[in-house]
């Protein structure tokens, strides 16, 4: 299928670049609804992948890449069971994140995030499957799990501790702060910084360039320079798993769904 | 090494510059918020903004509650 318009994400195929637009009102939000999308992509993309070299994530959202987890969606839903049934649930939507992360993160394809806006939490853990992220200026990139009680649940954390330095890792993950691009470049975690509103530009000149090399040896290269942390990536999901079973985690989602704020995922 | 009040000085023309209010109406002791008409996203694109002029880091955690100009001011003469 090389072309794709679903609720929350289209993609289409063209000239030897898959580009995959995020466009889920408001911000992106991940629930049921975008993993569902997400795994139509990685489903499809064994077949785009013998028409294409590169593959570009971005948002249609003024807001941003992405606003990360659906939290107002997974409080209902967690409101809706309880004990076991609500852990073995919460658990088996991890795991699917998990499998398309993965997927994403293993594609042969030379895989680009163009980010604008706010790129928190979830939305940061996709942007992290990607091989290279081009940051508009104005990009702010943040982990803010730890207020809501919990860790990265999506592969955040091995996928940050694989790109970057630890003083970075432990900054973004305990304080839940939020950096600019510019930080988020000269810490490794961004190659290039666009002007505002030319990311997506930048984006697509540099998979042009990267559609100049040779398909099968871009792929091996990605495959070694980029290896996926599997283990710690599966330690990831039993913590996260641990983590949100506690109470203080409903109470914490309770507060969020509740505020009035207009953007409460926001530091 | 700018003063305090070169450093709110700045604030003041960059918000006014880059939410299109008259310079004239904002003073140092003003609500952001309230004055510039913005929400907490456009707080976190202000600053962005003032990190990249001001060249410095300014963690969330340091502005939050700061809602005056003056306060913002003075967070970031605490990293010049």
């Amino acid at each position: 299928m090389n072309d794709f318009k679903g609720q929350t994400l289209s993609w289409k195929l063209d000239g030897g670049i898959v580009e995959v637009e995020l466009h889920y009102a408001p911000c992106n939000e991940i629930g049921l609804a975008m993993l569902d999308d997400l795994e139509r992509l990685v489903q499809a993309l064994p077949e785009l992948e013998t028409q294409a070299s590169a593959l570009i994530l971005y948002s249609s959202r003024k807001e941003g890449f992405s606003a990360g987890g659906d939290l107002r969606e997974l409080y209902r839903l967690s409101l809706a069971t309880e004990g076991q049934t609500r852990a073995d649930g919460m658990r088996a939507f991890v795991e699917r994140v998990h499998r398309v992360a993965n997927m994403l993160d293993a594609s042969p394809l030379t895989t680009i995030a163009a980010v604008h806006g706010i790129c928190f939490g979830g939305g940061f853990e996709l942007a992290l499957t990607c091989d290279l992220i081009v940051a508009d200026k104005m990009a702010r990139f943040a982990f803010p799990e730890l207020r809501l009680g919990i860790i990265p649940g999506f592969g955040g954390i091995p996928r940050l501790r694989r790109d970057v330095g630890n003083a970075v890792v432990r900054d973004l993950l305990f304080t839940g702060r939020s950096i600019n691009a510019v930080k988020a470049q000269a810490v490794g975690l961004v190659s290039q910084v666009a002007a505002e509103g030319e990311a997506l530009r930048l984006a697509r000149s540099t998979a042009a360039q990267v559609l100049k090399y040779d398909r099968y040896t871009s792929a091996v290269c990605k495959k070694f320079a980029k290896p996926i942390p599997l283990e710690d990536l599966r330690r990831e999901i039993e913590l996260f798993c641990e983590l949100f079973e506690r109470p203080a985690v409903m109470e914490a989602l309770r507060k969020f769904v509740g505020s009035t704020d207009a953007y409460p995922y926001l530091p | 090494m700018r003063t305090l009040d070169q450093t709110t000085g700045e604030v003041l023309d960059l918000a006014a510059a880059h939410f299109k209010v008259p310079r004239e109406q904002l003073s140092p002791g003003d609500d952001f918020y309230r004055k510039l008409k913005i929400d907490s996203l456009q707080a976190l694109e202000l600053l962005s903004r003032l990190e990249s002029h001001f060249g410095i880091e300014l963690p969330d955690y340091e502005v939050q509650g700061v809602s005056d100009f003056r306060t913002l001011a003075d967070r970031i003469q605490a990293r010049l």
